[in-house]
This record gives structure tokens, C-alpha cells and sequence, in this order.
């Protein structure tokens, strides 16, 4: 019986139902799904056994079959790469779209700020099936929208588009459902900023866009990696937008993933290529994380 | 940005746009799900129609049930475990704790899903809804974990202070002053897991089986048939209710949102 004192113990008796659940919920199926990753696929779906006795001799069945398989595959890379170039799109058009609406809120009297907020966070706080369903109708056949495109179109002779079952409608709704995710962190940091900074680079003679580029934007750095990491790394993972506005040349990993899990139940190969696609996610937050510690934000300023 | 109230016009107009584009689709569901056509194309006169074909729906009724009955129990019980991790990780280190609430925060939920899945079938545990319900309680532990900390934050440790030197023990001062200091920080938190379960698609959907069914999988399965006013009258209700839900919440604990 090791002796405890007080603090001791109250420490232990608070975090020990959370560390055991959590433990038990997350951590040993997590582990789980990596020892999956070098076993072999059962005949019927799911793993085949881990220890086989054929004819008196006793085999383990431990393999990186899986892995070679996901690192040859051209149709796992290509939709590594599709995610990936996804993603980008999806952080890049976000960061255009949130920019503005974010310096326009931190530039608001401060009586309407909070306000301004939470009309980015209300659409936010809805189901995202039901975000994604607005689309379906806003892009579906006959729409307002398709009706536009589809006569500009026209004009130039080119033949009518489905708006709704594209790479376009995948990207509309990775934007939308996201785009609080990048306007949250950079309006926190724009908030902060010291307009004095560009007073007196307008003092010394600097236009509009010459301040808004040379002392604004690298000022808010920061705030800009923490939306572009926010939006980029749970977008890799998305499987239920292309599912549903994409088609068959819009399919994501997460789509692959999903696949593996639940159709051909390829257990092994589902668990390595998750595997990879976390490691994929965790180096770029790393990356991310780097540059975020670099870029300093205020250091710019005495430039 | 103290000082700056010259804000362009282009700005004006940009932010105006966006705003646009954050609430004209949802508009746009809500007053398709008054129109009375099978199709959403065009207004063609006001009807309540949808909401009646909803109401007697007894597949979506049953659904939205199930989803009920596991939010409920997922936010009360990851409330109480919550609740312990917070406190624990106000007081002490706990290294190990604060790297598994974590996890759920920044992991995609397509892993968590699948490595959920993996876990209930190799342990033999049957799909349904009480699996869905001890997923959910997994990933909501680590938001209400976050929220009662945020509100200890803030917080005047010399009344605990104070109990312990008038003689109470531990537990008594955890129930007679902790709680009701945090009081606010712990409904907010159970607020915010009641949302998060009621919401949740990706967890639940590698998580139910085939038996079971909640709202969102209810209305995903609808729209992989095809759009139908049926959803817009599901969603527009959905709206309302989140709508409510949120604004308490955010009443009760503001800094929760910042």
C-alpha cells in the first residue's frame, strides 16, 4: 500500500473515471487499429487469424502487405492527392471569402461586434447535413443558380452542366461548411491589432493597399495559419460531402476509408490507409504549428 | 483595432456578400419547407403540408427518439466524467488525461469512427444503440472537460480554502462549494454535449449497425434517396431547436465562445 497524502488521492480519485473511460474509448481502439494494419485480411471480411495451425506447424500471421499495397497503388495515391489538392482549395478560397468579413468585424464599433460573431457562428451551430442539403437544393437541376450558369454557358455554345454532382458543388460545400473555422482565429487576432501602426505608415506616405499588405496582413500571420490549420486538416477527412454532392471523380480518401470499413471489408487495408492519412494530417499540423511559432507576429512591426 | 471606424465601401460590400453567402441557403430550406410543390424549384403558394407528411413519418419519429434518448444520457453521464477532469485538470498535472481529451478535439472523426467500429465488432459488443451512446460519451467528455476548465479559470480558490479550515471534508466542500461555483461551466458543458450528440453524424453512422437509426442518419438516408420537402421541414425545425439550445448556452457561459 503506497502511503498518499491528501492531494495526492483527490487527484487520483477525480481523473481516474475520465483517464479510464477515455482510455478504454479511445487509446485501446486506436492501438487496436494499428495492430490491424499488419495483419491480413480474413476470407470473408474483417482479419484473418493471428495464429493458424497447418498441418502441425504454427504460423503467425503478421504481414506489411497492406502497407506496400497502399504505397503501389495509383488509385490510393490519386485520392490521396485529390484530398490533398481539395483541401488546399477549400483553405485558400476560405481565407479569401474570411479575410474580409473578419477585418470587417474587428474594424466594427465595438457594440456590434459580438453581434456580427455570432451571425458567423449561428449558420454554424445547425446540423452540417442540413448545411449541405441547402446546397443540393441551391445547385440542383432548374435552380436559380444552374439556370444562370447554365445560360452564360449557352452563350459561349457549350453544353449544359449538372451543377449538383461535381468537383464544383464538393468544393462549394467543403467552403461553407468551414469557413467559420478560418473567420474565428483570424478575427481574434485582427481584434487585437494596434491601428496606430497604420496611421503612421499612412503618416509616412504609404497608399491603402501598401499598409493593408506590408503591416496588416503580416501582422495577423498568426491568425492566418491558425484558420488555414483549422480548415485544412478535418477537411482531408471529409467523406460525407463528396458522398453526397460529388460523383465518381470527386471521391476523397475519407471515401476510400469508409469503403474499406463497410463494403469490402477490408479491414487491414482500411486500417492502413487510415493510418497513413493521420500521419498525413499529423505532419501537416506540425508544419503548421512550426510556422506558427516562426512567424511571431509583432516582430513585423519594427520593420 | 481601437481607432479605426473609416471602413471601405468595398469591405462594406464584401462582407456584406459573405454574410449573404452564410445565410441564404439556409433561408432558402426554410422557405422551400412553407412551398407547396414536390419539387424545390419556384414558389408556388404557402402550405403546412410538409410539416404534416414529418409529424406522421413514424421512421423519422423514431429516429429523432433514439437520438433524444442518447443525448441524454451521453451528456449527463460524460457531464459527471467531464466535470471530475475538469476540476482534476485545474488542480493538478495529469499529463496523461489532458493528452486524451485532446484527442477527439483534433482528430478527424472519420478515425474515430472507424477505430470505434473496429473496437464494438472485435470485442463482440452488438451495434445499436448502446454503442452509439458510449461513442458519444467519449467524444462529448472532452468538450465538457474543456468547459467546466474555462469557467475554473476564473475562479477564487480561498473558498475552498475556507471550507477545508472550518473542518469539511473533501467530498462535502467538492458538493457544497466547487459545484455551485461552477455551476454555470457544468450546464453549459451538458448543454454542449447535448448539441454535440444530437448532432452527430460521422461517430454514430460507423457506430449504429444496421438496427438503429438517429435523426441525422435518418435524414442522410433521405437525402442519399433524393431531395424532398419532407428534409426542408425536418431541418428548418432542427434549425429552431439548435437555435434555442445555443443561445442559452452561450447566456450561461460566455466566455465558452471566444
Amino acid at each position: 500500500m503506497i502511503h498518499m497524502n491528501n492531494a495526492g488521492k483527490e487527484k487520483w480519485v477525480l481523473s481516474l473515471p475520465p483517464v479510464i473511460y477515455l482510455v478504454g474509448l479511445f487509446l485501446i481502439p486506436t492501438i487496436l487499429m494499428i495492430f490491424i494494419a499488419f495483419r491480413e485480411p480474413g476470407d470473408y471480411g474483417g482479419v484473418a487469424p493471428l495464429i493458424t495451425h497447418n498441418n502441425g506447424s504454427t504460423s503467425l500471421n503478421l504481414t506489411l502487405d497492406g502497407f506496400r499495397y497502399a504505397f503501389s497503388s495509383s488509385f490510393i495515391w490519386k485520392l490521396f492527392l485529390r484530398s490533398m489538392l481539395y483541401s488546399i482549395l477549400t483553405t485558400f478560397c476560405c481565407l479569401l471569402i474570411g479575410y474580409p468579413l473578419a477585418l470587417l468585424i474587428a474594424k466594427s464599433a465595438k457594440k456590434y461586434r459580438d453581434l456580427l460573431l455570432l451571425l458567423v457562428i449561428i449558420p454554424f451551430w445547425s446540423n452540417f447535413l442540413i448545411r449541405v442539403y441547402a446546397w443540393m437544393i441551391l445547385l440542383g437541376p432548374n435552380s436559380a443558380i444552374s439556370n444562370v450558369v447554365n445560360s452564360i454557358r449557352h452563350l459561349f455554345g457549350l453544353e449544359p452542366l449538372d451543377l449538383l454532382f461535381s468537383s464544383a458543388a464538393v468544393i462549394i460545400c467543403l467552403v461553407y461548411i468551414n469557413l467559420p473555422f478560418m473567420i474565428l482565429p483570424l478575427y481574434a487576432n485582427l481584434e487585437k491589432h494596434d491601428y496606430a501602426l497604420i496611421e503612421a505608415s499612412r503618416d509616412l506616405g504609404a497608399n491603402k493597399s501598401r499598409s493593408f499588405w506590408q503591416i496588416t496582413v503580416p501582422l495577423s500571420m498568426p491568425g492566418i495559419l491558425a484558420g488555414c490549420g483549422l480548415v485544412f486538416i478535418p477537411c482531408i477527412g471529409m467523406f460525407v460531402i463528396p458522398e453526397l454532392v460529388g460523383n465518381n471523380c470527386s471521391m476523397m480518401i475519407g471515401n476510400l476509408i469508409k469503403q474499406q470499413f463497410l463494403q469490402t471489408m477490408n479491414w487491414p487495408l482500411g486500417s492502413v490507409t487510415s493510418i497513413v492519412m493521420t500521419l498525413l494530417v499529423l505532419s501537416i499540423s506540425l508544419f503548421v504549428g512550426f510556422l506558427a511559432s516562426r512567424s511571431g507576429g509583432l516582430k513585423y512591426a519594427r520593420k | 483595432m481601437q481607432g479605426s471606424n473609416k471602413i471601405s465601401k468595398s469591405l462594406r460590400v464584401t462582407g456584406t456578400l459573405v454574410y449573404l453567402f452564410l445565410y441564404l441557403p439556409l433561408i432558402v430550406l426554410i422557405v422551400y419547407s412553407f412551398n407547396d410543390s414536390r419539387v424545390n424549384v419556384g414558389w408556388v403558394g404557402f402550405t403546412l403540408k410538409w410539416y404534416k407528411v414529418l409529424f406522421a413519418d413514424k421512421q423519422l419519429i423514431n429516429a429523432a427518439i433514439n437520438s433524444l434518448i442518447i443525448a441524454l444520457i451521453a451528456s449527463t453521464v460524460s457531464v459527471i466524467l467531464g466535470t471530475l477532469a475538469g476540476v482534476a485538470l485545474h488542480k493538478y498535472k495529469v499529463p496523461l488525461l489532458s493528452t486524451l481529451v485532446m484527442i477527439p478535439v483534433a482528430a478527424p472523426e472519420l478515425l474515430v469512427g472507424v477505430s470505434l467500429l473496429l473496437f464494438f465488432i472485435l470485442i463482440n459488443f452488438t451495434l445499436g444503440m448502446a454503442s452509439i451512446t458510449l461513442a458519444h460519451i467519449a467524444f462529448c467528455v472532452s468538450f465538457v472537460t474543456i468547459a467546466v476548465k474555462t469557467r475554473m479559470h476564473g475562479m477564487d480558490n480561498s473558498l475552498l480554502d475556507a471550507a477545508r479550515d472550518l473542518g469539511a471534508s473533501p467530498v462535502k466542500s467538492f458538493f457544497l462549494i466547487l459545484i455551485p461555483t461552477i455551476l454555470p461551466g457544468v450546464i453549459a458543458g451538458w448543454l454542449m454535449a447535448f448539441t454535440l450528440s444530437i448532432d452527430d453524424f460521422v461517430i454514430t453512422f460507423f457506430t449504429a449497425g444496421v438496427g438503429s437509426s438517429t435523426l441525422p442518419l435518418a435524414i442522410y438516408s433521405m437525402l442519399k434517396m433524393g431531395v424532398t420537402p419532407e428534409v426542408n421541414a425536418a431541418s428548418t425545425i432542427i434549425i429552431l431547436v439548435t437555435l434555442v439550445l445555443t443561445s442559452v448556452a452561450t447566456k450561461l457561459s460566455p466566455q465558452l465562445f471566444k
